[in-house]
């Protein structure tokens, strides 16, 4: 039982980086190991009163640190002020990151620890989850903008730079044997690419005009990709939700969308305003039809940003949540919790297979449908 | 709410660094892959056109080649033709070269043979005349006396003259 509840304190913050059911094996042999003198009444947590289900133990704590698993599952999928790596005990370790702020005119530096166990420094603190606010935060004092470098930023720039190192590396194992069949790194690759040339680029946008968009195509296909890929790992430079972050594809959106609008010929502009085959009533006098057009050019790269959000944060929710049920279990009986656990280890070892498919369906997605957007917006008129 | 609102810093860095990565990918590797994808392709396409090409030329060759040979031997099977028709010719003439000739010597033997013949014969009766005139000398030394035995003795020996 103490086993129990010293795992249900420490789980809950290895959960953030994500948990994945590979590591987490080895993780409860090594807690079940654990000599029971080791554990003290101190490390007990004991759950809040008002919380019912997990009010099971006669003693008190002074603060509650009772698992919850909507917290827990939300501070994992999104962004963060610094990057938990694990918590046991008293003993915390976590990334400290750089935070970024601008209020007033004035630029903030320093970083995120001088935020540990709720204290302020110049003037900010956090509050609420891990929003930045102005110690005299009133109504109408200068707001905050926060420019930090938070869990997804370097979790991004991270991306960014393994796919410049493994890219360029490719591009100069390509220029080193000429004419020659892949080797390596550079042969796993090709397909990926090969594929995004033939199958998405030349049957979407057309033979002529396809080169142009290449280097995009490749690099959202590639950056949503790795990103969908490391966010399943959990050791530190994987396990945040790059992907599942609106920011990250509302960014990625935006540029579709751009690239979209900007490449638009005048037979795509002019099917927008003057949309063919519909009747004159529904342009003159109230322009509908151009309204309902141009709905639809926005709706496009929206759909784009929710999907790919939606799918990979869902997929990091149900792999949580599975996680989550162990330690509900467990906090009701100590036997129930190991016995969900091989049921929600199962559960998740099939869900991470599922979102490793997921990782390159949505990045297919994505890249085929910007590929289509970019094809209509460049397609030439036909003629009847 | 905290997931669906997309946070202004984290749209900031976003777009700084996807830029950076786009153009960096872009000029280090997305070009000088693609066009290393490209020139393979043409390299592997004209290789395979010309190897092609190499077999056509290699048929070519080979039909160019038997027809050569049966050429060849075609001319070698004239030329022993030729060959066996001018030795039976040059055989037949000295045959009959040799077999005239054989005639020729034949004819002048047998001249010859004639000719000695007659001389032979001419001097037999050279001889022969000398021997009888010996024969009548010597009778007539002898029988001059008895007209009757000599006239015999003269028949008998004309008969004798004759006879030869």
């Amino acid at each position: 039982m103490i086993f129990f509840q010293k795992m249900r304190r420490q789980f809950p913050v290895r959960s953030r980086f994500s948990l994945r059911a590979v590591l987490l094996i080895p993780f409860f042999l090594l807690f079940h190991g654990l000599p029971s003198e080791a554990v003290t009444q101190d490390n007990v947590n004991l759950v809040a009163a008002n919380d019912s289900v997990f009010a099971k133990n006669g003693e008190t704590e002074k603060k509650s640190e009772a698992f919850n698993p909507g917290d827990m599952i939300m501070e994992h999928v999104t962004d963060n002020h610094e990057w938990h790596i694990l918590e046991t005990g008293s003993f915390k370790l976590s990334i400290p990151l750089p935070v970024i702020l601008y209020s007033d005119g004035k630029v903030y530096a320093f970083c995120s620890s001088r935020f540990h166990n709720g204290l302020s420094y110049q003037g900010f603190r956090l509050a609420g989850k891990d929003k930045i606010v102005r110690m005299d935060a009133i109504p109408g004092s200068p707001k905050v903008y926060d420019f930090s470098i938070t869990k997804t930023v370097l979790a991004i720039m991270i991306s960014a730079l393994l796919m410049l190192l493994i890219f360029i590396s490719v591009a100069k194992a390509y220029a080193r044997n000429v004419n020659k069949a892949p080797k390596g790194m550079q042969s796993m690759l090709e397909p990926l690419i090969l594929f995004i040339r033939d199958d998405i680029a030349k049957s979407s946008i057309g033979e002529k005009k396809y080169e142009k968009y290449m280097p995009y195509l490749l690099t959202i296909f590639f950056f949503i990709f790795l990103n969908n890929i490391l966010g399943l790992v959990p050791i530190f430079p994987g396990g945040a939700n790059v992907t599942g972050n609106i920011a990250v594809t509302l960014v990625m959106a935006v540029f579709t969308f751009i690239l979209t609008s900007v490449s638009g010929n005048k037979h795509y502009w002019i099917d927008i305003v003057n949309t063919p085959g519909v009747p004159w009533w529904l342009k003159l006098p109230i322009p509908l039809m151009p309204v309902v057009e141009i709905i639809g050019i926005i709706t496009k790269p929206f759909v784009l940003m929710v999907r790919l959000f939606a799918n990979i944060t869902a997929g990091h929710i149900i792999a949580l949540g599975f996680i989550s049920l162990i330690f509900i279990f467990g906090a009701m009986n100590a036997a129930l919790g190991y016995g969900v656990s091989v049921v929600s280890v199962a559960f998740m070892i099939f869900m991470n297979l599922l979102e490793l498919l997921v990782a390159f369906i949505q990045a297919y997605v994505f890249t085929l449908l910007s590929a289509l957007y970019f094809g209509l917006a460049t397609a030439e008129p036909e003629h009847h | 709410m905290e997931l669906i609102t997309p946070g202004l810093g984290l749209i900031f860095w976003m777009t700084l660094v996807f830029l950076a990565l786009l153009f960096l990918l872009k000029k280090f590797a997305w070009i000088p892959i693609l066009k290393a994808l490209k020139d393979r392709e043409d390299a592997i396409t004209d290789a395979l056109s010309s190897a092609d090409k190499a077999k056509e030329e290699m048929k070519q060759l080979q039909f160019s080649n038997e027809q050569l040979l049966a050429e060849a031997k075609n001319e070698r099977d004239n030329i022993l033709n030729e060959a066996r028709k001018i030795k039976e010719k040059i055989i037949e003439e000295a045959r009959l070269k040799a077999s005239e000739e054989a005639g020729n010597i034949t004819a002048s033997a047998l001249e010859n043979i004639r000719n000695e013949k007659m001389a032979a014969l001419t001097e037999l009766k050279n001889e022969v005349g000398q021997l009888s005139l010996e024969i009548a000398k010597r009778i007539l030394q002898r029988e001059l006396t008895d007209p009757k035995k000599q006239e015999e003795y003269a028949r008998q020996l004309l008969s004798e003259i004759n006879f030869n």
